[in-house]
């Protein structure tokens, strides 16, 4: 229990919580880097997805951008950049936004398509102009998979943000490529390398938690009843990992599946 | 891009490729069979669902960095050992699966159980006769979210030492070498895409009277 | 009010919805359109309000033909009520009846001031109003449903087989606040349904369509059970449309006959049926005099035979006259005031030579 005493150790150091290179710092780096990734992903994304929902057009390739973007390995994709433009915020940002844009892009599209094709005809018919029949009707009811969207971006953008110390950024990955690097002695490299992915997963459970509750604030009460989502306060900290229900309404867009 | 250096390093681009093959989808086969009992039991059982959808949920949330890293720890592992990437990865798959197991039984049509169950089945027949195979099409869809996400994901290991064609990301940085890191990249893609197309077909194969509901609509 | 020239919509497929149609629609009246699945009744209706737009022909509303102008405005001034509701599932059961009034720009308390109203209107209690309809039962979002088309008190309501998801029950308790809520309305309602019993309860004017998009029949549902133009009309009217038929004339100078009445206490008479009633008139049951052989003993409350439906001179049909006949054990139907009192009885026989009349008054008109 040697790693755990000195990983306590590490967090009781006055020396690791202050100055640039201290935990609040790397925190801050950390969530800059992150929310301007997901801004500039949600800009992209959102608007996309729901106009490609809205009209039906599309839809295969939005699934099929999606799916590339997936594959994409952001180690590589984040290196790659680096060696080409130069060390910077743009490589970094741009390799994250790549991660932020399939789940953004999926959520929008699919709680959209998955609104209830009733109501959509009900707010025409009552004399809704398509932006309304967009902005009233069809964005409320696309929150619940548009906020699994985004939860599952910043859940990926968290974790590999971690990567941008591996080409010299900041961030709290840092602590664990220095301590991967840096520590000759087994024992300080696992407990630094251990502090950091210890402040990694807090954050990513931290964020999580925030976003559950920003989605119950904002999503309407009317979207939660039985048999739609949220079964249980537990579920919270679940994803409503947007891949599936688009994958389920592939048939929707009919014809293109040979 | 320099192109003969593809083929100057073949066997150690092919090394990496096969070992890439087999840490992200050894975890997918693993998961697999882990998940299927789990989210059987999460369907049947209240209680085991209120305790491994949540658990799933928490898992699913750490950074897979984070479980390379601290693996070692638990398992006694050295951290270099390719057991924690497998395993790191596994953890995912099943606490993706879990869920998606758990609520493609759970969107089984009841009235079907209800038939199966009047006409004899016992409930072990049942679940391998018509609740599974009913519940293949969610069980696919979550099957290739695993996949490409995990042959993405064991690059990261790179960073760590254990990382298939994510050495190549690494090994180019060092020698500021674009070619090395493009070929990782384009054969990544290639091997995610290709499997997310496999399980797309083994889906089909598997659940023809989808496909004939699906040209009569 | 709403007519329809020569209207064709073809769809991109090829396939003809509807086909020259040429009907007009009454105001203030329920006009239904009714027959089997791809008859174009709900591609008919759609065209109202521009849902789906005719391909050739013209639509006139109010005397304005619908394609002119801009669809949004003339949808905001045409009620729309669809099967499934299509309620707002992320609004309250209240702002969801707010809907249309704020579209047209009236402030938010004055829209809901509104929609209490027309909540009370259709029979919700005030309690639903911050209820989301997910919560709500099929039935009551239907209702949801009504009070939102009406909400900025459109003269005319387009109806798309409202009612055919809710069971029976619900169904005709739905029905008949319909026929209420038009009492005092006055709509213009169109009413589409595959259903020709709803279509026989609810219309004024029914239009029957066959396959392909082609008007069969128009006509009031009482010339339609007693005159089908042809063999496809008869059949999708279909069994008893005699019996039924009876139910769309009326019973007026049906003649009412002598009826032997008793109280309870009385002594049972030496033979034949009398009819048991209370201090008020109102029935109770028959006692057969001659069948038990109890003659003399006095009448017990609980020992009567159970009667038949009751024939109301005021509001039945010859329908209910002769369903009062045929269901008495006694062969005799009970008539009644609007209050249950006995006034007479009436015969099968006297049923049958009033539709001969009617049917002679119908040949000569």
């Amino acid at each position: 229990m040697t790693i755990l005493s000195s990983v306590l150790a590490w967090f009781a150091d006055p020396v690791h919580w202050s100055g640039p290179e201290g935990v609040p710092a790397r925190v801050l780096e950390h969530v800059y880097y992150g929310a301007l990734a997901l801004l500039v992903g949600a800009l992209l994304a959102v608007p996309v997805g729901l106009l490609v929902g809205h009209t039906g057009r599309g839809g295969f390739l939005v699934v099929g951008l999606a799916n590339w973007l997936r594959s994409l390995p952001d180690l590589g994709l984040l290196i790659l950049l680096v060696l080409l433009v130069g060390i910077g915020l743009v490589p970094v940002v741009a390799a994250l936004v790549v991660l932020a844009v399939p789940p953004l892009l999926a959520g929008a599209y699919a709680g959209v398509r998955n609104t209830d094709r009733a109501v959509v005809d009900a707010a025409r018919g009552m004399g809704m102009r398509e932006h309304e029949v967009l902005l009233r009707v069809e964005l409320p009811n696309a929150l619940p998979l548009l906020f699994g969207g985004l939860r599952s971006a910043v859940l990926q953008v968290v974790a590999t943000t971690s990567v941008a110390a591996y080409v010299g950024f900041g961030g709290l990955g840092r602590f664990l490529i220095d301590g991967f690097r840096a520590q000759a002695d087994p024992i300080a490299k696992y407990t630094e390398m251990t502090a950091g992915v210890l402040l990694i997963a807090a954050l990513a459970l931290l964020l999580e938690a925030v976003l559950a509750g920003v989605q119950r604030a904002v999503v309407s009460p009317g979207l939660r009843a039985p048999g739609r989502g949220a079964r249980s306060p537990a579920d919270m900290v679940l994803r409503d990992d947007p891949p599936c229900p688009l994958t389920e309404t592939k048939p929707e867009t009919a014809g293109v599946n040979p | 891009m320099v192109w003969d250096w593809i083929p100057r390093n073949r066997e150690l681009i092919l090394g990496l490729l096969a070992e890439h093959l087999v840490l992200s989808l050894l975890p997918v086969l693993a998961g697999l069979v882990l998940a299927v009992p789990l989210g059987w039991l999460a369907n049947r059982s209240p209680a085991a669902r209120a305790v491994l959808i949540p658990t799933a949920g928490v898992l699913y949330t750490i950074p897979s960095l984070v479980l390379f890293v601290v693996l070692p720890g638990i398992l006694g592992t050295q951290i270099l050992d390719p057991v924690n990437v497998v395993v790191a990865l596994t953890v995912y798959t099943v606490a993706l699966l879990v869920r998606s197991v758990a609520d493609a039984l759970a969107a089984v049509p009841s009235m079907v159980v209800a038939a199966a169950t009047a006409m004899g089945f016992r409930p072990a027949r049942r679940f391998v006769a018509v609740e599974f195979p009913l519940a293949v099409p969610v069980l696919i869809a979550g099957l290739r979210v695993a996949a490409v996400s995990n042959i993405s994901l064991v690059s990261v290991g790179a960073l760590i030492g254990v990382g298939g064609l994510g050495f190549l990301f690494t090994d180019g940085y060092q020698k500021d070498f674009p070619t090395e890191i493009i070929t990782g990249i384009v054969l990544s893609m290639l091997i995610a895409l290709l499997t997310d197309a496999l399980l797309l077909t083994l889906g089909r194969v598997l659940t023809p009277w989808h496909r004939l509901a699906g040209s009569r609509g | 009010m709403i007519e329809f020239r020569e209207v064709t919509k073809r769809f991109p497929d090829g396939t003809v919805a509807v086909d020259a149609l040429s009907l007009d629609v009454e105001a203030g009246r329920i006009t239904v359109f009714v027959g089997p699945s791809g008859c174009g009744k709900t591609t008919s209706l759609r065209m109202i309000n521009r849902m789906v737009e005719p391909t050739a022909g013209t639509i006139l509303v109010g005397g304005r033909d619908v394609m002119d102008g801009d669809p949004a405005q003339l949808r905001r001034g045409i009620g729309y009520v669809i099967q499934q509701a299509g309620l707002f599932p992320h609004r309250t059961v209240l702002d969801n009846v707010a809907c249309v009034p704020l579209l047209l720009g009236w402030s938010r308390k004055r829209a809901r001031a509104r929609a209490g109203e027309l909540m009370e209107l259709v029979g919700l209690v005030p309690e639903t109003a911050g209820r989301y309809p997910a919560q709500l039962p099929g039935g009551q979002q239907q209702r949801v449903g009504v009070a939102r088309a009406l909400a900025a008190d459109p003269p005319v309501l387009l109806m798309d087989e409202p009612f055919s998801a809710v069971d029976p029950v619900v169904r005709q308790s739905l029905q008949d606040e319909l026929l209420r809520l038009q009492s005092e309305l006055d709509k213009t309602i169109v009413f589409v349904t595959h259903d020709i019993d709803e279509a026989l309860k609810l219309g004024d004017r029914i239009a029957v369509f066959r396959v392909g998009g082609v008007l069969a029949q128009y006509d009031r549902p009482g010339v339609l059970l007693a005159r089908p133009a042809d063999d496809f009309v008869d059949g999708f009217v279909g069994r008893d449309r005699g019996y039924r038929g009876l139910g769309f004339l009326s019973a007026d100078g049906l003649p009412l006959g002598e009826l032997r009445t008793m109280t309870v206490g009385e002594s049972v008479p030496e033979r034949g049926w009398t009819l048991v009633v209370d201090a008020d008139r109102r029935p109770l049951g028959w006692v057969d005099g001659g069948r038990n052989g109890a003659s003399a003993t006095a009448v017990r409350a609980d020992g009567l035979v159970p009667g038949g439906s009751l024939y109301d001179t005021g509001a039945d049909s010859l329908r209910g006259a002769l369903d009062a006949a045929l269901s008495s054990p006694s062969g005799l139907g009970v008539a009644v005031d609007g209050t249950g009192a006995v006034v007479g009885s009436v015969s099968a026989d006297d049923v049958l030579t009033r539709l001969a009349a009617a049917r002679a008054d119908g040949a000569a008109a």
